[in-house]
């Protein structure tokens, strides 16, 4: 009966093979049959998170799994470097938001497919941008990009009175990254696996050179290379910060390396190492994204239909020596500033706005300053721009026990920078805020409800 | 045409400038440019792959706009092979495209001189029969043969070359060659004149931990009869000592040495692994043998003679807390070492190419210096003929994965992807491909599964109902994430192979889409 409805003759002549047909090794959510198919095309919306060598795999594997409403979010411009791996660009592409083209090419090619290109920072989108997604799938190289996403899609967690996740406030991340011949995708089911910040361990900050190590015992190229970009050049350019995209800049930065190198009889110094000592330029290939983006479009298909088991939680490819691939099932920290419940903060009703400000700054666990304030969808201050600040700042003298509709208990969201020392960062933290003597007296009805 | 040293930038800082120029220069043959056979080429083609031959016999369908990228509603009707080969060409203009149109299994049948031409065939969504004759061709022509299939979930990598030795495999994670229990003369020499008892501290805190190794390491073996740390105990201890020696608590470099203590503890000489090359049959080379052998022929002599029981020294050394001018020397010491390690082995080369016929000159000196300084991590992979594992798996191996929890899926799929291939030599037809008859399909399959693993001589009741339910389900169908990821693989392996860099996978690779649990299997 089901199987009648399979076409030869139709586009989704394989993938209904995989929608339409009933299986005993699937998800506990699958109802396989053409509403399935339909409902992915019509209803599911997915937000990719960068348009590089990831990204452009994933917009072509997506476009090719059933989905129909894809956004793609990227601020990067087309470069000669990237045409070795982001096929949907070409030469003459270079210099073009990827974001845009990348959307064009693959709406060219696969009819009835509709991407929407967002050619900006992921900073600059309000939090309801993300929540309208089913599922974001990041195709990112940078490890403060995936802690940002992944505080958003926590965001929008909502933990009941037993403090277990609400399962229609889950939202579903799946991450991939690469790096030469290695990579690895990961499914995050915020509240249920482990979130992106509950494993951070796993992308360890990187390796900086001691500064005297550069100024007076250098021995590697690499150290020549780091002194002329971090030290030297300060010394001689007063003022003019460095830029690694000016190839002058670049230029110059290799030759007073190299002038050091040559003092001190340190061979190894070239154009081509200045770059990638510089620019952190980490080395990437084709194969390797096309493995990664496959399996992160393969799990968002699963996590969408239902139509198979959902990777737990986490993949990694290396084809260094041989090939090795490896699931392992990490654990959620339960603590988890960012997917946890929140952290608990007790308030008396009379204070303000500014002094619970004041306190986040103070708080062992936040420590964060110039903080923008929203609860529910409305922004009770904005740090910045300055026209939203000075539009919010009357709010600051108010209790927030009133600017919270008088609610006995709330989820706030908080961002801001947080953390010690030059390692500061835009960050986004939620609150669970209650209120001193009025929570107490509700207890019963909150429980009741 | 964009600078190539910019365009490839991001991956010849993996392989470079040699590893492309052997991409540049190889020729590649697709059969078959379904899903998995485009996305297979299209990695290759971005990264600058010489030339690209797409065979496929058939026409553009509806179906095919659902899983490949490569084929647009324009192409309808048209050859898939000549529409494939089009948007290829579009990716890379450096890159010589052209396309066949005929069905492989045709090519393979009546025109088996074909394939010698290419540097590497790949072949995708054949079924065994196919498989096996073209191995055989391959195999005959000393051409690489990779294969790759998508079906449904699941899939498989295999290639098929009748010996790839490597000598670049960069490895991630390999013990520096420091000699640090084993020092040569001028190794000794050099630590000699090196005080670390210096009243100086800034001096004392600039030692390299190779100086402070070296020296602890005599001295230990001194007052030892000779012996070095090997209880774990004395390893204990060793560390102790130098810690003694410690004169402020901000001494990296005695902390780097106590770090690095295992490197005196490792024993000496060469690794099994190296020992099993040297003593591989094909090192007793004769006029026929190629220049890989030739080298190692003359490595053997020269571990048995100068090398005194080790390969020539790598040469190189990593970066440490050190004065800049105690590294540059200490570097250009390792550096003069091995560059002497290499002569001997050079003039070695060049005496047996003499003994064997051949001109000595006719290995260069950059090959063999690479394979001087990489002489510790050589690799020799050797693939069975097909035929010759469908025939006859490893049985030992195969029981081991049919009653693993870690493989059983892995394994499943195994037998079921060429189960499946049965059931379409006998009913014309792949199981579930067509609407109806799903259960008769079912228990079809199964008493094939079953069949082929007693053929095999194992029992058939390890496979699951459900795996063999899901096979079913997929009805051969060719899914792009599936087909992207096998395509994926399938060019990864091929840039190894052709680069001759990093080591090729052994075995079968079995792709798992259900959870991931992907597996090898040595068959
Ligand atoms: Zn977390």
């Amino acid at each position: 009966m089901v199987e009648s409805r399979i076409s030869s003759s139709s586009r989704s002549r394989d993938l209904d093979k995989l929608l339409l047909r009933p299986g005993n090794l699937v998800g506990p959510t699958f109802e396989p049959g053409t509403q399935l198919r339909d409902d992915l095309q019509e209803y599911a919306r997915i937000l990719v998170v960068g348009a590089g060598g990831l990204g452009c795999e994933l917009l072509k594997d997506l476009a090719l799994s059933g989905f129909r409403n894809l956004e793609v979010i990227d601020m990067d411009r087309i470069e000669v470097s990237n045409l070795n791996r982001q096929f949907l660009f070409r030469l003459e592409d270079v210099g073009q938001p990827k974001a845009e083209v990348a959307a064009k090419r693959v709406m060219e090619r696969v009819s009835g497919v509709n991407i929407v290109p967002h050619f900006c920072r992921i900073e600059e989108k309000e939090l309801e941008f993300y929540s309208e997604f089913s599922i974001i799938v990041l195709g990112l190289d940078s490890v403060e990009a995936r802690s940002y996403i992944n505080a958003v899609a926590c965001g929008f967690l909502e933990y009941d009175s037993n403090d277990e996740p609400v399962e229609e406030t889950v939202k579903p991340m799946v991450d991939g990254g690469t790096e030469g011949f290695k990579g690895h995708a990961r499914v995050i089911l915020p509240g249920m696996t482990p979130c992106f910040e509950c494993t951070i361990w796993l992308f360890p900050p990187q390796v900086k050179f001691p500064l005297c190590t550069l100024a007076e015992t250098p021995r590697t190229a690499a150290h020549c290379i780091e002194y002329a970009h971090l030290i030297k050049w300060d010394e001689v350019h007063s003022g003019k910060s460095f830029d690694p995209d000016n190839p002058e800049h670049m230029q110059w930065v290799y030759l007073e390396a190299a002038k050091r190198a040559q003092l001190f009889g340190i061979p190894g110094v070239t154009y081509s190492l200045t770059q990638g000592v510089v620019k952190n330029i980490i080395p990437a290939i084709a194969s390797t994204n096309a493995i990664i983006s496959a399996a992160c479009a393969l799990e968002t298909l699963k996590i969408a239909s239902g139509c198979s088991k959902t990777l737990s939680n986490y993949l990694t490819y290396n084809g260094v020596e041989g090939l090795h691939t490896k699931v392992t099932e990490f654990v959620k920290d339960k603590d988890c500033l960012v997917c946890g419940p929140g952290i608990f903060i007790e308030l008396e009703t009379s204070v303000t706005l500014k002094m619970f400000i004041d306190q986040l700054e103070d708080h062992p666990k936040l420590l964060m300053s110039g903080a923008s304030v929203r609860v529910g969808g409305k922004n009770l201050y904005m740090a910045a721009p300055p026209l939203l600040e000075e539009m919010t700042r009357s709010n600051l003298g108010l209790p927030l026990f009133e600017l919270m509709d008088k609610s006995p208990t709330g989820v706030v969201h908080v961002t801001g920078t947080a953390g010690k020392g030059d390692k500061r960062q835009s960050c986004l933290r939620k609150l669970r805020v209650a209120f001193k003597a009025v929570g107490i007296a509700d207890t019963d009805m909150a429980g009741g409800a | 045409m964009a600078e190539p040293k910019t365009k490839y930038d991001r991956q010849l800082r993996i392989w470079g400038e040699q590893g492309q120029a052997a991409l540049e220069k190889a020729s590649i043959c697709l059969l078959n440019c379904g899903p998995t056979g485009s996305e297979t080429l299209k990695n290759l083609v971005l990264g600058g792959i010489g030339s690209i031959t797409v065979v496929d016999g058939s026409k553009v369908e509806h179906g095919d706009l659902g899983n490949n990228f490569m084929v647009s509603e324009s192409s309808l009707g048209q050859p898939k092979a000549k529409c494939v080969c089009a948007f290829l060409q579009e990716l890379n203009d450096a890159v010589k495209a052209k396309f066949i149109e005929e069905h492989p299994v045709t090519l393979i049948e009546t025109n088996p001189s074909f394939f010698s031409q290419f540097t590497l065939v790949v072949a995708t969504q054949l079924v065994e029969d196919s498989m096996v004759k073209l191995d055989r061709i391959c195999r005959d022509a000393n051409v690489m043969l990779i294969f790759a299939r998508s079906y449904g979930l699941t899939g498989f990598v295999r290639i098929s070359v009748k010996e790839h030795a490597v000598i670049e495999s960069k490895p991630d994670h390999f013990l520096d060659d420091l000699r640090l229990n084993n020092p040569w003369p001028e190794l000794k020499k050099f630590t000699e004149n090196v005080d670390l008892d210096t009243s100086d501290p800034v001096v004392h805190k600039h030692i390299p931990y190779i100086l402070i190794l070296v020296k602890t390491a005599e001295e230990w073996a001194k007052s030892h009869g000779g012996r070095l740390p090997s209880t774990r105990e004395e390893k204990k201890e060793f560390k102790e000592v130098i810690k003694a020696k410690m004169v402020a608590t901000d001494e990296d470099n005695f902390k780097e040495a106590i770090e690095a203590s295992f490197k005196v503890f490792a024993s000496q000489g060469i690794s099994s692994d190296l020992k099993r090359i040297l003593d591989d049959t094909c090192a007793e080379v004769d006029s026929g043998a190629s220049d890989f052998w030739v080298m190692v022929a003359a490595l053997k002599e020269f571990i048995a003679n100068e090398g005194g029981g080790e390969a020539p020294l790598e040469g190189s050394i990593p970066d440490m807390t050190s004065s800049t001018e105690l590294y540059v020397n200490l570097q250009k010491l390792y550096q003069a070492k091995a560059e002497a390690d290499f002569l001997v082995v050079e003039q070695r080369v060049r005496n047996i190419l003499k003994k064997i016929g051949r001109d000595p000159y006719s290995i260069s000196k950059t090959v063999i210096k690479s394979f001087c300084k990489n002489a510790r991590k050589l690799t020799v992979c050797r693939y069975k003929l097909i035929e010759e594992e469908f025939n006859s798996p490893v049985l030992p191996e195969l029981q081991k994965y049919l009653t693993d929890e870690e493989y059983s899926v892995a394994v499943g799929f195994y037998i079921l992807l060429r189960a499946v291939d049965r059931f379409s030599a006998n009913y014309n037809t792949f199981p579930g491909q067509f609407d109806g008859g799903m259960d008769e399909d079912i228990s079809r399959l199964k008493t094939t599964a079953v069949s082929l693993l007693s053929d095999l001589g194992c029992n058939g009741s390890t496979l699951t109902e459900d795996l063999i339910n899901e096979m079913c389900r997929y009805g051969a169908a060719e899914l792009h994430a599936v087909a992207a990821y096998i395509g994926g693989v399938a060019s990864q392996e091929v840039i190894k192979l052709i680069t001759r860099q990093f080591v090729p996978m052994s075995g079968t690779f079995i792709f798992n889409g259900i959870d991931h649990k992907s597996q090898l299997l040595s068959l």
